[in-house]
Parts: C-alpha cells; sequence; structure tokens
C-alpha cells in the first residue's frame, strides 16, 4: 500500500480549482497527490478535456484517480475524458458526484489512510448537498 | 490525563479501550481537527467509535463525513472506544491529539 488514491479537482475557474487544491494541501497534508485544472483553452471559464486527461496523468496512480468537479461541463468533460484515458486506466478514474470543496477534502481525508478508490469516492459521496 | 482503561486479555487477542477527553479546541471539532482526529484514527487497525457521551450514539472515528457532522462543540467531553488488537495505543493516541490541541502534524 505504498500509493494512495490520487485526486483531480475540476472547476470552470482556474482559480476555483487551484484554491480547492490548496485547500486540501493545506488541510490534509501532501500524502495524497492533487491535480487541478479549470478554464477552456481561451482563457475563459469552462473545462477542457485535454486539461482534465493532463491532470489525470499528472497524478496517475495505481491505486486509482478520483475526480472532483463543480458544474455541468466540469462532468460531461471529465466523462469524456475518462473515455479517452487507455483502456487498462479507464477503470481506475472514477468522477464523485459531490460538492467539489467539501468532497475534495472528504476524499482526500479518505484516500490518506490508504482507502480504496470506491471507498474514497463513496465518503465524497456521503457528504450529499444540502 | 484522562479517565483510561485497558483490558488486554492477550497480547494478539482482541483487546478493548475507553477513554474520555475534553474538547478545549476553540472552535469546537471544526474542518481541520477533524480531519486530523480522522486521519490518526485510521493509522490503527481497531474499530474506533467516539461520542460525546459515554451512553452514545456513537460514530465511526474514521469516517471524516460523520467526524466533521457531527460540528462536536467546545467543551464537550469526546469518548472513544476502540476494539481490536491496538485498542489501546488507539484511544492512548487520539486522547494525546485532543489534549495538546491538534498540533501539526499531529
Amino acid at each position: 500500500m505504498s500509493e494512495n488514491v490520487s485526486l483531480v479537482i475540476v472547476s470552470h475557474s482556474p482559480d476555483v480549482a487551484r484554491g480547492t487544491a490548496d485547500m486540501v494541501r493545506q488541510m490534509v497534508g501532501d500524502e495524497v497527490r492533487v491535480a487541478h485544472c479549470g478554464g477552456n483553452p481561451d482563457g475563459g471559464l469552462g473545462t477542457d478535456v485535454q486539461k482534465i486527461l493532463k491532470a489525470i496523468d499528472e497524478v496517475w496512480s495505481p491505486r486509482g484517480v478520483a475526480i472532483l468537479v463543480d458544474l455541468g461541463g466540469a462532468e460531461t468533460n471529465s466523462e469524456m475524458a475518462i473515455e479517452l484515458l487507455p483502456e487498462e486506466r479507464r477503470a481506475h478514474v472514477v468522477l464523485c458526484n459531490s460538492p467539489l470543496v467539501e468532497g475534495a477534502i472528504m476524499a482526500a481525508t479518505e484516500a490518506s489512510g490508504g482507502s480504496s478508490l470506491a471507498e474514497v469516492r463513496a465518503t465524497a459521496e456521503e457528504l450529499s448537498p444540502r | 490525563m484522562s479517565a483510561f482503561s485497558d483490558s488486554a486479555s492477550s497480547a494478539a487477542s482482541r483487546e478493548s479501550a475507553r477513554a474520555e477527553v475534553r474538547l478545549h479546541h476553540e472552535a469546537g471539532l471544526h474542518a481541520r481537527p477533524a480531519v486530523k482526529l480522522t486521519k490518526l484514527a485510521k493509522k490503527f487497525a481497531s474499530r474506533i467509535a467516539m461520542s460525546t457521551s459515554d451512553e452514545g450514539p456513537w460514530i465511526d472515528a474514521k469516517s471524516i463525513v460523520k467526524v466533521m457532522g457531527a460540528k462536536t462543540p467546545r467543551d464537550s467531553i469526546l469518548h472513544f472506544h476502540a476494539e481490536g488488537a491496538d485498542a489501546g495505543d488507539a484511544v492512548q493516541a487520539l486522547v494525546a491529539l485532543v489534549e495538546q490541541d491538534f498540533p501539526d502534524d499531529g
């Protein structure tokens, strides 16, 4: 169990994505690797499949990668990114249906203890939006 | 130091331990202390339950969602109850974390 599940933060806003990743590092620590991406290729608000793929690659872990997203396009573009992954990696990347910031902290805390990808996702999703 | 009972029948067998400690952290068990407590609990193999009363309700101390969701206020008495091979060490470590006010790298 040398490696933990990693996280990818996807927001429409690069600032929100970076800030969320900073919160994870400061509140949970650096035993969970976190990549973040946000903004469309023109620099505006949005998300970009290629940036998401790059972020997944950056923190790739054989234990898996959990993706946390904010709204609409972040989800569909993340799903598209997962579909574009090499087949052997596809099953080890999941999208969490949870609020972005809260879910990221919960997922990272779970992952820091060496939990499986399914457990990390379940913990993030246990926190339902209120 | 808090009340601490520890009954190990034999080294490798099932052990049960309980302890309680006052939460003096200013803002209660808010986000960062909750993360630290959960992370520490996860380092032990034992099952660890936590409550603000020795009669429960008990929550899983390894569940960040439950621990943070409990919104435990300052001056609560935290009760820990662990069962497993490292139960004694687990409650001792958790009590120390709370007593030391959740130091960084705790």
